[in-house]
């Protein structure tokens, strides 16, 4: 962390949209991207006389996530209306959990951004369900000031998650959210597309100011609006920094000023005191009287415990025993579930794990990013690629043919090993074959011989691209000690 | 019932029951459509002194013509097709607007059929219009909904209760042969009472909310009401029953309610309310109503022994906290941007936000439902919820507890509707709490959740009608409606159809 003369104190609340094919109280498609107003009924739409009824899968992905969050998961639930008017709340309150959510405490470690090795915990104060509202598009140009409001997301189930302030520097805030959505999508609860809103972020920030023996805390602010994980890095450092000279200016603490709510603009990178509500609000929560509280028995959460599948952090571990270093084990995991499982059954096939890491690291996911396809649409199968880096460990193919057979592999799906040497002219060279290809070579390069001699090894590099042109089988490494050796041998 | 075998003549039609003209419509005797015309030419007749309904179906000939073919057809088997009904305005229904009796949405059409409704029509009964109401439900004397008050039939310058009024008037003045209605304090039973008709609240999530516009969820059931008993059993048995679009309704009725109107009274313990006999507002001749129907119940091979409802006095003030608090969230909805009425500001445009929503609320809103809301935005709020909301919650159980003692030793309770006959127009509504002690013997059952009954019990000597109540345990609606029936064919009291001179 940078030397500051404040700590920085962040808490996270994390809007996860769940990825149930309905909303959460009516029968409602939850697709983005569909016209406005399309996927509206009666009761997402409010009219009077519709009723909710809960969607079952939604409390099976929040107890699913809470599991993976280790929370408490409550054995009685409820529904609670939260009251305020806006137009795009078209009953007047949204349903929410209020003081029973279906997740309690829980907590979540990550790698520490600024500490290599180190593991940092945010703990989670709980996890809720509720409803998504509309989206309002206000029109102020031209003098115009029209609104319009698209309900297609009224109604979409929302998980928030909110974390006590432990977050102590905008890298680490970032980091936590990476690896909360990493774990999300590993749980397949959510598709976590933070330009599409399925992940939103709030953070409650504020500064502990040392003062001699005492500590001063800043006004808390709420952040909103951070739609990346850029965002949330860049929109914490600037709201540290204005609040530090804000402080510096006025000296008001946290006791001398309300908490404010400020919008992160990107474009402009600044945060912006967003209007204040002339009173506090009071969402008069009650429970709702048309929803029944759920029961969730030992057995169901006992069922979703044993479904939840390797988890980042245990793949990471796994990874690393593999003999991967902790960077190569997380840039593998990160790929997702698919990747950790080609990369297991490559080297379970019997090749190295780090030559199989270093190869999909570098080959595998540039072709991915090159096609746009993902690891379940690559054409190499993690049998194909382990039979090919054994080949190379063996030495049976140095690396850089070996490249040249993925490549011919790429492009002939359909081809082995076998096939694609022989389609490449790839064979053994005997020593023999060997030793008279560098002897014609020493006997073209009498410079390089000499420098050799002298001392200066630099030059057999050149030898060695002149062999590959000579024959492209010849091990470069091989070529090399070998012109080595004749040259020390001759003086 | 005895079976009449001469053809019906167009002039008695009015003098059978609901199941008595499904019998005869089903058997060829007479035609839906003819029910049905001579039910809209008594409504054209009566309805201008009457004021029972909000909208009339237009098409309702039309739709008993092609009940008369389903019929004949063997498609339609209920026991009610072809028989038409009235339906209370607070029940969505896609083909006439629903204007719950408010300004807000005067022009309201919804764009589905309640369930409820939806049940009676593919049973092939014939919807002949909307029923006034108090504004959103919330009153007891059908004077504070948008279109004005509705007349008691019995005698014009009194009010035919609430919020249920245009359903137990239309009844009484013999212009229609069942109606549906809505129950949330007392909104089927009291006008029932006032109006000479038979009203059944049954137990809560009995019939699917879904479609019924909420005042207070927790308290909200859809009930019926008739002329005779065995019309609420038919109707029931019709629209009770599980709906997946609404989590508090209960499970699919396990009895027959119309095969069981004759189980024996016999052997059976009815508790008479203290607290509600003792009551000094209690009009005497509705006292004496409780004590004829004691004797009848007695007559019949019933023990009739006292119990104690010690809450009692707790009811109304905590379901005038509970009801408020639901109907402030569930009126929210109401704001001028999606449906229903919208105020512009004086320059004809609709920002700002806030006071466009103000605007509409407050001139949509009657003074009645205002006073609601306020009073429920208050209790539900930061520093008041525990004194008020959880305070009236607590109670509420403890209500509850009173009637699950009661029911360990009475198989049913007995007691009073109304602590008066019908009250005169504009008489209570310059008093909101004199208005709303008149529920003081219906609220009960609501906040227990439990099935209650409201049965005429002759009329006093201003030829207003009385009644009684009979209150049941949670699903006793099969046992309610059998004491009820037999009550019935002991002319406990007759059926009659008010003249409207």
């Amino acid at each position: 962390m940078n030397q500051t003369p404040y700590k920085l104190v962040i808490g996270l609340e994390v809007h996860v949209q769940l990825s149930t094919r309905t909303k959460l109280f009516c029968g409602c498609p939850t697709a983005f991207g569909a016209s406005p107003n399309t996927q509206t009924c009666p009761v997402c739409l409010g009219h009077p006389g519709a009723l909710p009824v809960m969607n079952e899968q939604a409390i099976a992905l929040a107890i699913r996530t809470g599991l993976a969050l280790n929370c408490e998961i409550a054995s009685v639930t409820k529904w609670d209306r939260k009251s305020y008017f806006y137009p795009d709340l078209p009953k007047g309150y949204q349903i929410s959990q209020f003081d029973q959510p279906i997740c309690g405490p829980g907590y979540l470690d990550f790698a520490d951004p600024e500490n290599e090795g180190e593991t940092l915990r945010v703990r989670l104060i709980r996890a809720h369900l509720e409803e998504d509202a509309g989206k309002s598009m206000h029109d102020e140009g031209a003098g115009k000031a029209d609104s319009q409001i698209d309900l297609n997301r009224t109604g979409t189930p929302l998980l928030e998650i909110v974390s006590e302030p432990d977050l102590n520097s905008p890298e680490a805030a970032k980091a936590y959210l990476i690896e909360l959505r990493l774990l999300l999508t590993y749980l397949g609860v959510s598709d976590c597309n933070m330009q599409e809103g399925s992940l939103r972020a709030d953070a409650n920030v504020n500064l502990h100011i040392a003062q001699g023996d005492t500590t001063v805390a800043t006004p808390i602010v709420e952040v909103k609006n951070l739609n990346s994980f850029r965002a949330v890095e860049r929109a914490l450092t600037y709201e540290s920094q204005r609040q530090y000279s804000q402080w510096q200016k006025d000296g008001r603490d946290i006791t001398q000023a309300p908490k404010q709510t400020r919008g992160w603009d990107d474009a402009a990178g600044v945060t912006v005191a967003q209007r204040e509500k002339e009173e506090s609000s009071d969402y008069r929560y009650f429970p709702d009287p048309d929803l029944v509280p759920l029961h969730i028995e030992p057995r169901q959460l006992e069922a979703a415990r044993q479904a939840l599948g390797d988890l980042p952090a245990a793949l990471r571990e796994r990874l690393r025993y593999a003999g991967l270093k902790e960077y190569d084990a997380n840039v593998i995991v990160s790929q997702g579930r698919s990747m950790v499982d080609y990369f297991e059954q490559a080297v379970a096939s019997g090749a190295p794990a780090k030559r199989v890491s270093s190869w999909i690291q570098q080959d595998v996911m540039r072709t991915l990013n090159e096609q746009e396809i993902s690891i379940e649409e690559f054409s190499i199968s993690a049998l194909q690629l382990a039979e090919l880096l054994q080949a190379i460990e063996k030495g049976d193919i140095d690396n850089s043919r070996g490249k040249d057979v993925f490549q011919y592999c790429l492009q002939h799906p359909e081809a082995d090993l076998d096939s694609a040497k022989a389609a490449l002219g790839i064979e053994a060279v005997d020593q023999g074959e060997l030793e008279a290809l560098c002897r014609e070579l020493l006997a073209e390069n009498p410079k390089i011989v000499a420098q050799v001699k002298e001392g200066n090894v630099k030059g057999l590099g050149a030898l060695i691209g002149a062999a590959r042109k000579k024959n492209p089988n010849a091990d470069p490494k091989q070529v090399r000690e070998l012109c080595h050796q004749l040259i020390l041998a001759d003086a | 019932m005895a079976a009449c075998c001469r053809k019906l003549s167009i002039m008695n039609i009015e003098e059978q029951s609901a199941v008595d003209l499904g019998r005869r419509i089903a058997s060829g005797e007479v035609s839906s459509r003819e029910v049905t015309q001579h039910y809209l030419d008594r409504i054209a007749e009566r309805e201008p002194a009457v004021a029972a309904f909000t909208n009339l179906a237009d098409d309702a000939v039309t739709t008993a013509e092609q009940a008369d073919q389903q019929i004949a057809s063997g498609q339609l088997r209920s026991p009610l097709a072809g028989v038409p009904v009235s339906i209370k305005d607070l029940l969505c229904t896609a083909s006439l607007p629903t204007t719950c009796g408010s300004r807000m949405l005067r022009e309201f059409h919804a764009p589905y059929t309640a369930t409820a409704v939806q049940k009676l029509l593919d049973a092939g009964l014939v919807v002949v219009g909307k029923t006034n109401m108090d504004e959103f439900a919330m009153g007891g004397s059908t004077e504070t909904g948008d279109g004005g008050a509705t007349h008691n039939p019995w005698d014009r310058q009194r009010t035919a209760g609430g919020s249920s009024g245009g359903a137990a008037a239309a009844l009484a003045a013999g212009m229609v042969p069942l109606s549906i209605g809505s129950d949330t304090g007392g909104s089927v039973r009291q006008p029932a009472a006032f109006c000479g008709v038979c009203g059944l609240k049954p137990t809560y999530g009995r019939i699917s909310r879904y479609g019924l516009v909420a005042f207070a969820s927790s308290l909200d059931q859809i009930g019926t009401l008739a002329h005779y008993v065995e019309d609420l059993a038919a109707s029931l048995q019709i629209m009770a029953g599980h709906d997946p679009r609404d989590s508090t309704s209960l499970p699919d009725p396990t009895t027959e309610y119309l095969a069981h109107l004759d189980q024996p009274v016999q052997g059976l313990k009815v508790g008479v309310i203290r607290e509600h006999i003792d009551n000094p507002g209690l009009d005497a001749d509705i006292r004496d109503g409780v004590i004829r129907a004691q004797q009848a119940l007695q007559e019949l091979g019933a023990e009739i022994v006292e119990v104690h409802l010690p809450h009692t006095s707790h009811a109304v003030p905590t379901y005038y906290v509970i009801a408020p608090s639901e109907a402030s969230g569930n009126l929210s909805r109401y704001d001028g941007v999606h449906y229903g009425f919208r105020q512009l500001g004086d320059s004809g445009a609709a920002a700002p936000l806030d006071a466009m929503i103000s605007r509409s609320r407050s001139q949509g809103f009657g003074p009645e439902v205002k006073r609601r809301i306020m009073l429920g935005t208050f209790a539900l709020s930061a520093g008041y919820y525990d004194a008020y909301y959880k305070k009236a919650l607590q109670v509420r159980r403890l209500i509850a507890q009173d009637y699950g003692a009661a029911f360990e030793q009475v198989d049913l309770l007995l007691g009073p509707v109304t602590p008066t006959p019908a009250f005169g127009l504009g008489e209570k509504l310059d008093d909101p709490v004199q208005m709303y002690l008149q529920d003081l013997y219906t609220v009960g059952a609501n906040l227990a959740g439990i099935p209650a009954l409201s049965l005429p019990a002759g009329f006093n000597e201003q030829g207003l009608p009385l009644a009684i109540q009979l209150q049941g345990p949670a699903l006793g609606e099969a046992r309610l409606l059998s004491v009820a029936y037999q009550l019935q064919q002991q002319h406990f009291f007759e059926p009659r159809i008010a003249e409207c001179s």
